[in-house]
């Protein structure tokens, strides 16, 4: 009875977490498949309904006459959702290099900072995470808007004489990129970075290394798993970003989360919304699982 | 302590036929995957006992410790803890308590808080159970620390609240997980004798499991030698020194010289073996028989070492050089090079300041010993 | 000083966090200004912060998304906890890789799909949209976060106390209670705090799964901001930011203090 007991409540750690993730994040990808095979209609919801058990069973395997693929020929069809697909890979692709670029030395110099000091720069990294997203992007517009600031003090010291156009163009987007997501590249490089021993260097400049050669030889390779689980946690969601291209890329800006957010909130077309997401998806299925790899095996190492 | 050692001697239920064992193990085999942790493996541990669990690490000693505290049930076989069988019965049912190597103290109560636990699980009275720890925290000697927390102790005192906490419930069993393996060595030495005193006071049966054969020799009645999951051997610590019972349980506690050979003659209890190095004769040849290949063991402060021939023709002496001296203080250690190209470690008590027999290296040297200061082992 | 702190490392480190704060610290600066021109200066005023408290509209919004953080936060605590526990302490269940791989995907998922497909649910199963909708989304995805958080505490954690409390005769029940979620504890806190921020600074999944009378505060700034930048805003921001701030840095200076009284502790133990 005892043991009954324990091996319920041990199944419930299980069963219940399994269960809510099943339900809400699972389940939701399939209706979004379904609906993306459906047409739009003027109705609540509104779109046609497909493959709906109500009618009967019998009834329900007709129903696969009904789908359509029409939603996927269209986004096939139409250049600009391809170039939407394309200029978000892109965007999010020299996003999450530049991230990198900055966010390297910036771990290397916490990972080598005095011990005692380390946990105050790590906390600095984190509390811009824990500010709003959407208050850190729209700070830029301020900065970057023709009479911003950023004009304003370029202006005053002479560098430039005619206001530079940042906001709404590409620049302005991988600004808000990097500095929306360089916590999320910093932190696992400086896991990486901070469990190395520093001896490893020093033995190699003895074996006649040169520093520079010694990075590339030692640091890296080294802190190769944070560089690539920072580049996964850049990238990944940085294809599918809204707020940014919406925010400080302007109307101009061709990315698949805008597109996405327009054929569902201006357009009212939740098909090819749906259509969209699914191919998305597909893009980024195999990111994410490289992505959840490195989790496992990051998780295996910490016992 | 004199009193003490006089009630050992006269402890020993298991020489009593009639004796029933208080923890037996029943053909026990536990198997994780295709790990085969415990063998088919039977043992009893009798009441008020202090029984010893020797072994590397990997032999199964601290899996059969998990499972008499019923953290991990046999794959088959049974184990009984005065006549009920435990299968089945969860961990917080059974009357045994664990002291953990870890000592795995709570480190969000306090010392008293942590020796309350196993009480307050039991439904005790507070009055009562304010008591016992009171008790409890005045047999290990750590009253005045009763409000502080785990991290705030010393690792000793560490080690004696996990102690405290663990003998509180008064358990039938008290199974302890390498007690002394977190303290450094002096501490190690002072906590043995304390342990063997509290078993005394308290009239538990202690059941311990460690990888240190001192530490198993000075404290334990008797001590089970385990390896890959099988018993080498069940004996007090003198007969397991003295009278190993295998090559392997010879070469796990102390140091010995391996003779390999085959008998040539048996007559009563002697037997004759011929040897790479020479002709031994022994008096403990157990049940080896002519023809089989057997091994002489012999312990190194059993082997007289001499520049000069004992006597022409006497038993048991072989001639080589000094290969290596190892000055320890209080003995030094020689390595006799044998023709045979064997290396023979003998031992001998710097009694006087001076030895009156001095060699060095490479001298010329002879080893010998008496007929009854080794044996001769069958497996 | 410690001599391999280079002049580069230190450079670097004042660089990007000059990167990462200047632009705070400009939104908090100009929320006080007296101008209604963002971006010029016009003198020391908190007449904007007056105004925002008189925003009716903003402020049911920050009611709603305070609501609806605090519930869902506490309630992907609890399935966060339990998703962590299920991973660290059951190695072997059918159908793990399927169960590991949906707590980690929600981390890096774009929040437009999440957000779409989590709407598309609700409608199938004929939810109405509004407060628990949301709640629901926030939840989802702010237990994968808290799951991460509270894992990473359960690793290195001594699977021996739990023995040791039931070799006392706690039931696993009890043992919980009385031993692993005290010692885990800072990080189950963590874990809420994360999942309340997140939940309190969604936009894009709340504007899909948030129906009538449910706008939160993100989508009310939202909507603002797209009108063009507003002092009133900085003002609202710059409330966030600090209530945000002020809870980061106690937590840690209390952490950090513990620590330290801790440290203190063990070595007069170890003298004496």
């Amino acid at each position: 009875m005892q043991r009954a007991i324990a091996a319920l409540t041990s199944r419930l750690v299980i069963v219940v977490p399994y269960l809510w993730l099943l339900a809400f994040f699972l389940v939701p990808f399939i209706i979004v498949f379904k609906i993306s095979l459906s047409t739009t209609a003027i109705a609540m919801p509104p779109y046609e309904p497909v493959m709906t058990l109500s009618n009967g069973i019998g009834a329900f395997f007709a129903q696969f006459r009904d789908l359509h693929f029409d939603n996927y020929a269209w986004l096939g069809g139409d250049p600009l959702y391809m170039r939407a697909y394309l200029s978000s890979v892109v965007i999010a692709a020299i996003s999450t290099f530049l991230a990198l670029l900055i966010g390297f030395p910036v771990a290397y110099g916490m990972a080598r900072a005095p011990a005692t000091l380390r946990p105050t720069l790590l906390m600095l990294v984190i509390l811009p995470f824990w500010t709003s997203f959407l208050i850190r992007v729209y700070a830029w517009i301020g900065i970057l808007k023709p009479e911003g600031l950023l004009n304003q003090f370029l202006l005053f010291t002479g560098i430039i004489d005619t206001p530079l156009v940042i906001l709404n163009t590409h620049t302005a987007i991988f600004i808000g990129i990097v500095y929306s997501y360089l916590p999320f590249m910093i932190l696992p490089l400086y896991a990486s970075l901070e469990k190395m021993d520093y001896s490893l260097i020093e033995a190699a400049n003895d074996l006649g290394c040169p520093p520079i050669s010694a990075f590339w030889k030692i640091t890296f390779p080294l802190a190769l798993p944070g560089v690539i689980a920072g580049c996964l946690l850049v990238f990944i969601p940085a294809v599918g970003e809204f707020v940014i291209p919406d925010l400080l890329g302007g109307s101009q800006t061709l990315m698949i989360g805008k597109t996405l957010w327009n054929e569902f909130f201006a357009n009212r077309d939740w098909p090819v919304a749906s259509a969209v997401a699914i191919i998305l998806l597909l893009l980024l299925v195999v990111p994410i699982m490289f992505f959840q790899q490195a989790q496992a095996r990051a998780q295996e190492q910490g016992k | 302590m004199n009193s003490l050692g006089s009630i050992r001697r006269s402890f020993a239920p298991w020489t009593d036929p009639s004796a029933k064992p208080y923890i037996e193990f029943r053909n026990v085999t536990k198997r994780f995957g295709d790990f085969t942790a415990v063998n088919d493996l039977s043992l009893s541990i009798y009441e008020r006992e202090f029984f010893a669990l020797l072994g590397a690490s990997g032999c199964g000693k601290s899996t059969l410790l998990r499972m008499l505290a019923g953290f991990e049930e046999p794959t088959s076989g049974s184990i009984l803890l005065d006549g009920q069988d435990l299968r089945g019965i969860p961990p917080y049912r059974r009357p045994v308590n664990m002291m953990f190597q870890s000592y795995a103290l709570f480190p969000h109560m306090t010392v008293e808080q942590n020796i309350a636990f196993g009480l307050k699980q039991d439904g005790m009275a507070k009055v009562e159970i304010e008591q016992r720890v009171a008790e409890m925290l005045k047999l290990v000697k750590l009253s005045q620390f009763a409000k502080r927390k785990p991290h705030q102790l010393s690792g000793g005192q560490r080690q004696r609240v996990a102690l405290a906490r663990a003998v509180a419930k008064r358990p039938k069993v008290l199974l302890l997980d390498e007690p002394l393996g977190a303290l450094d060595k002096k501490l190690r030495e002072e906590t043995q004798f304390e342990l063997m005193d509290l078993q005394q006071k308290l009239g538990l049966t202690f059941v311990v499991v460690t990888h240190d054969q001192e530490e198993a020799m000075t404290m334990a009645d008797r001590i089970a030698i385990l390896d890959k999951g099988e018993v080498m051997q069940v004996a007090t610590p003198a007969e397991v020194y003295e009278a190993p019972g295998s090559r392997f349980v010879a070469g796990f506690v102390g140091t010995v010289n391996i003779f390999e050979g085959k008998v040539s003659a048996r007559e009563g209890v002697a037997a004759t073996i011929m040897t790479d190095g020479g002709v031994i004769r022994s008096e403990n040849a157990s049940d080896a028989t002519v023809g089989s290949d057997v091994a002489f063991a012999i312990r190194p402060e059993k082997i007289k070492v001499s520049s000069k021939e004992p006597a022409p023709g006497i038993d048991n002496a072989m001639q080589g050089e000094v290969y290596d001296i190892a000055y320890l203080g209080d003995m030094t250690v020689y390595h006799v090079k044998l023709p045979s190209g064997q290396v023979v470690r003998a031992s001998a008590l710097n009694a006087a300041r001076v030895t009156e027999d001095p060699l060095t290296w490479d001298d010329t040297a002879w080893i010998s010993f008496r007929p009854d200061a080794g044996v001769i082992l069958t497996r | 000083m410690n001599a391999t702190w280079s002049r580069f490392n230190i450079v670097s480190i004042t660089l990007g966090f000059a990167f990462l704060y200047l632009p705070i610290v400009l939104l908090v600066i100009f929320s006080f200004n007296e101008s209604k021109l963002v971006t010029v200066w016009g003198g020391f005023s908190t007449k904007w912060y007056s105004a925002l408290f008189r925003n009716q509209g903003l402020m049911d919004a920050a009611w709603v998304t305070f609501r609806v953080g605090l519930l869902s936060a506490t309630i992907a605590t609890i399935l966060g906890t339990l998703a962590a526990l299920a991973l660290t302490r059951y190695t072997r269940f059918r159908g793990r890789v399927l169960f590991s791989g949906m707590v980690f995907a929600p981390l890096v998922m774009p929040e437009v799909i999440t957000g779409l497909s989590l709407l598309l649910l609700f409608v199938a199963i004929g939810f109405d949209r509004g407060f628990m909708t949301v709640t629901l989304a926030h939840v989802t995805f702010a237990m994968c976060y808290v799951a991460v958080v509270v894992q990473s505490r359960l690793v290195s954690f001594d699977r021996s106390l739990e023995e040791a409390a039931m070799d006392l005769g706690a039931t696993p029940v009890k043992t919980f209670f009385a031993v692993t979620l005290p010692v885990i504890l800072p990080a189950v806190i963590s874990g809420w705090m994360l999942a309340f921020t997140l939940s309190l600074d969604d936009l894009v999944i709340a504007s899909f799964t948030s129906g009538p009378g449910a706008t939160t505060l993100p989508m009310k700034i939202y909507s603002q901001v797209r009108l063009g930048v507003t002092p009133e805003i900085n003002a609202a921001c710059t409330i966030l930011i600090g209530i945000v701030t002020l809870g980061v840095i106690t937590v840690s200076v209390v952490n950090k203090r513990r620590e330290v009284q801790r440290q203190r502790d063990e070595h007069a133990a170890q003298r004496g």
